[in-house]
C-alpha cells in the first residue's frame, strides 16, 4: 500500500479495498521503522487512528470525499489543535497549538488523516533542514545527504514512502528545492491562493503553503482542498478554486516554454544542466515550442530576498518573548532580561542571524539603503517575469543548481547555503506559482528537479504541463533503494 | 559594509537577543559577509522605481464590525509559562 499515490489510495478507500485504519497503521509502522531519517518531529498514533476511524465511518456512510481517509503528513509549521507544533524551534518546543490553521481545518473537513508533524528548518529558515532544533533530516536517496529545506522532513517522508503526500511551505524555495533534491513533485501556489492563517509566519509577503507529492495529479487533488479564500488571512485572494484535476489532461501542443538564459549560466552544475535539457527535449517531443527569454535581474533576487525576508522575519518573530506561550528562560533578572535570555536560548544561530540582519535593515538610517532599495528591486524582478510571459506560457529551468549536497557541507557558510535557492527565490518575490517535478538523475544517482513557473493564479496550467510530462516519463515513479 | 562588535551588540539589543562578547565577534564576521552579499543590490540603479511591498497590491479588505471569535481565554492561557487570575505573569515592571 505504501507505494500507492494519493489518487490510487483515494480510489482504493472509496471501493473499500482498504481502510483508513489499516493504511494509517501501516504507515505509522513504516515511520517507526525508518525513524533514523528523522523526518518527523511528532507522531501521535492515537490521534491519527482516531481520525482514521472517523474517516472509515464516513466512507461507510457513503459521505467520503476525495481525501477522506488519506493519511497526510503535515509540516510542523501548521498549527494543529492539540498537536505539538514546534516550527523546528526550541522556543516552541512545548507549544501545543490551541487552534487549527485553515489548511489543517480544510484537511480535517475533507476527512484526511494527520499522520504526524514533519521536521523542518527552524522557522523555515534554511535550505537543508540542518537548522532544525530537532536535528538534520536524511535524504532517502543518500542518507549522508540533505533532503533540502526548509520542508525537508516532508520531502524525506514522501520520498521514502512514509506518507503518500505532505504539506510544505515555500518562502524562497522551501517546497520546490526539497522536492527537487528528493525526486518529488512539489507546488508553490501563487501568493494569496492558500490561506496563511495558522501557518507560523516567517516572511509574510512571501510565505505560501502547498502540496508535496509524488505526482502532479496528487498535487492537484491536494490543492483542491488547500486552496481558497479565507477571511482570516488579510492577503488571501477571493478567486474561485477550479477543480485542478479537470485540466490535467489538456493538450500541450504548441505550448510556448520560455527558457531564461540566466538560469543556464555559471553556477549551474553540468550534471543538472544535462538532465534539465533532456527534460526540455521531452517537452519538444510532446509538441511544445522553445522560446529564449531573459530575466535580467534574477542575479539580484538573492540579495533582495536577504533584505526583505529577514526584515519581515525580525518583525514576525518579535512575538516570541516567553510571556504568553512557548519556552521561557529559567534564569533572569527583569522583564528585558527575560525577553533577551528567552530569545537567546530559544532561537538557533541561523534564526538569530536573520533576525539581526532584518533588525539592522529596518533600523534608523539604513531603511532606505536596504529595505526600500530591496523593494524597488523586487518590482524590477516582478517586471522581468511580466515581460517574459509576453512571449511564453510557462517558464522552465533547473529548480536547484546542484543535486543534494552532503550533510555539513554548507552548514557553516550561510552565504553558500543561500545560493542554493538562486532559481526559486525570484518566483516568491514576484508572487507567481512554481513547481518542481522529477526530471531524471545525475550520474551519482541523485534526483534532479525541473522547475516550472506560471502566470499568476495559473496553477491549473502548471499542473497540466507537469502531468503531461509524467504521462510520458517515469522518473516520478522511481523509489530510493532500501525503502522498497 | 562590515559590522564591528559594538554595532552587533546594538543590533542584538534592538532585537532583544542576549549576546556574549565572543558571540558578538562571531556574528560580526558572518553578518558582515551576508551584508556583503546584500550590497550587490547597489549595482542596479533603481531611481524612480516604485517600491513593491507585496505581490498582491489590491490593498486590504474591510470586514463587518461584528464578533466572529469566541472567548477562549482559558484554553489559550493553559499553554502560558505563568498565569494568575487570568493574567500573564512577567517580572515586576513598575517599582
Amino acid at each position: 500500500m505504501f507505494e500507492k499515490t494519493v489518487t490510487e489510495l483515494s480510489r482504493a478507500l472509496a471501493r473499500k479495498e482498504t481502510s483508513s485504519v489499516e493504511l494509517t497503521r501501516a504507515l505509522l509502522e513504516r515511520i517507526n521503522k525508518y525513524k533514523d531519517l528523522n523526518a518527523f518531529i511528532t507522531v501521535d498514533p492515537e490521534r491519527s487512528l482516531a481520525q482514521a476511524r472517523a474517516a472509515d465511518a464516513r466512507i461507510a456512510r457513503g459521505e467520503g470525499a476525495a481525501l477522506t481517509g488519506v493519511p497526510i503528513a503535515q509540516k510542523d509549521i501548521f498549527c494543529a489543535d492539540g498537536w505539538l507544533t514546534t516550527c523546528g524551534s526550541k522556543i516552541l518546543s512545548n507549544f501545543v497549538a490551541p487552534y487549527d490553521a485553515t489548511v489543517i481545518d480544510k484537511f480535517n473537513q475533507a476527512g484526511a488523516v494527520c499522520l504526524g508533524k514533519t521536521n523542518m528548518d527552524e522557522f523555515a529558515m534554511g535550505s537543508s533542514n540542518e537548522t532544525s532544533y530537532y536535528g538534520a533530516v536524511k535524504n532517502p536517496w543518500g542518507t549522508g545527504r540533505v533532503p533540502g529545506g526548509s520542508s525537508g522532513g516532508s520531502a524525506a517522508a514522501v520520498a521514502a514512502r512514509l506518507a503518500p503526500a505532505a504539506t510544505g511551505t515555500d518562502t524562497g524555495g522551501s517546497i520546490r528545492q526539497p522536492a527537487a533534491l528528493t525526486g518529488l513533485t512539489g507546488l508553490k501556489p501563487s501568493y494569496g491562493r492558500v490561506s496563511r492563517y495558522g501557518m507560523i509566519a516567517f516572511a509574510s509577503s512571501l510565505d505560501q503553503g502547498g502540496p508535496m507529492c509524488r505526482t502532479a495529479e496528487d498535487c492537484a487533488l491536494l490543492l483542491n482542498t488547500m486552496a481558497g479564500f479565507d477571511p482570516r488571512d488579510s492577503t488571501s485572494v477571493d478567486e474561485p478554486v477550479p477543480d485542478y484535476t479537470k485540466s490535467l489532461h489538456d493538450d500541450i501542443q504548441g505550448l510556448r516554454i520560455g527558457l531564461p538564459k540566466e538560469y543556464f549560466s555559471e553556477g549551474l552544475s553540468p550534471e543538472v544542466a544535462q538532465v534539465v535539457q533532456a527534460a526540455i527535449g521531452e517537452y519538444k517531443k510532446l509538441g511544445a515550442q522553445i522560446v529564449e527569454v531573459s530575466l535580467p535581474n534574477s542575479k539580484l533576487a538573492i540579495p533582495c530576498y536577504y533584505v526583505l525576508a529577514p526584515a519581515e522575519a525580525s518583525s514576525n518573530l518579535s512575538r516570541f518573548d516567553g510571556a504568553r506561550y512557548g519556552y521561557r528562560a529559567s534564569d533572569y533578572t527583569d522583564l528585558l532580561d527575560m525577553y533577551c535570555k528567552t530569545r537567546a536560548e530559544g532561537f538557533g544561530a541561523e534564526v538569530k542571524r536573520r533576525i539581526m540582519i532584518g533588525t539592522y535593515a529596518l533600523s534608523a538610517g539604513y531603511y532606505d539603503a536596504y529595505y526600500l532599495k530591496a523593494q524597488q528591486l523586487r518590482r524590477l524582478i516582478a517586471q522581468d517575469f511580466e515581460r517574459a510571459f509576453q512571449s511564453c506560457d510557462v517558464i522552465m529551468g533547473p529548480t536547484s543548481p546542484t543535486t543534494a549536497f552532503k550533510i555539513g557541507e554548507k552548514s557553516d557558510d550561510p552565504v553558500a547555503m543561500y545560493l542554493s535557492d538562486i532559481y526559486t527565490i525570484s518566483v516568491n518575490l514576484a508572487g507567481l506559482p512554481g513547481m518542481s517535478i522529477p526530471a531524471g538523475f545525475a550520474p551519482d544517482g541523485l534526483p534532479v528537479g525541473l522547475q516550472l513557473v506560471g502566470r499568476y493564479f495559473n496553477e491549473a496550467r502548471l499542473l497540466n504541463v507537469a502531468h503531461r510530462y509524467q504521462q510520458a516519463t517515469d522518473w516520478h515513479k522511481r523509489m530510493p533503494k532500501g525503502f522498497e | 559594509m562590515s559590522l564591528d562588535r559594538e554595532q552587533v551588540r546594538k543590533i542584538a539589543h534592538l532585537a532583544r537577543l542576549h549576546i556574549t562578547g565572543q558571540e558578538a565577534d562571531a556574528y560580526a564576521e558572518t553578518l558582515s559577509r551576508i551584508l556583503g552579499l546584500i550590497e550587490q543590490m547597489n549595482a542596479v540603479d533603481t531611481a524612480g522605481v516604485a517600491p513593491m511591498a507585496h505581490p498582491n497590491e489590491a490593498g486590504l479588505r474591510l470586514r463587518d464590525d461584528t464578533v466572529t471569535e469566541p472567548d477562549q481565554r482559558e484554553k489559550f492561557q493553559k499553554i502560558a509559562p505563568a498565569v494568575e487570575a487570568g493574567l500573564y505573569l512577567v517580572p515586576k515592571v513598575i517599582e
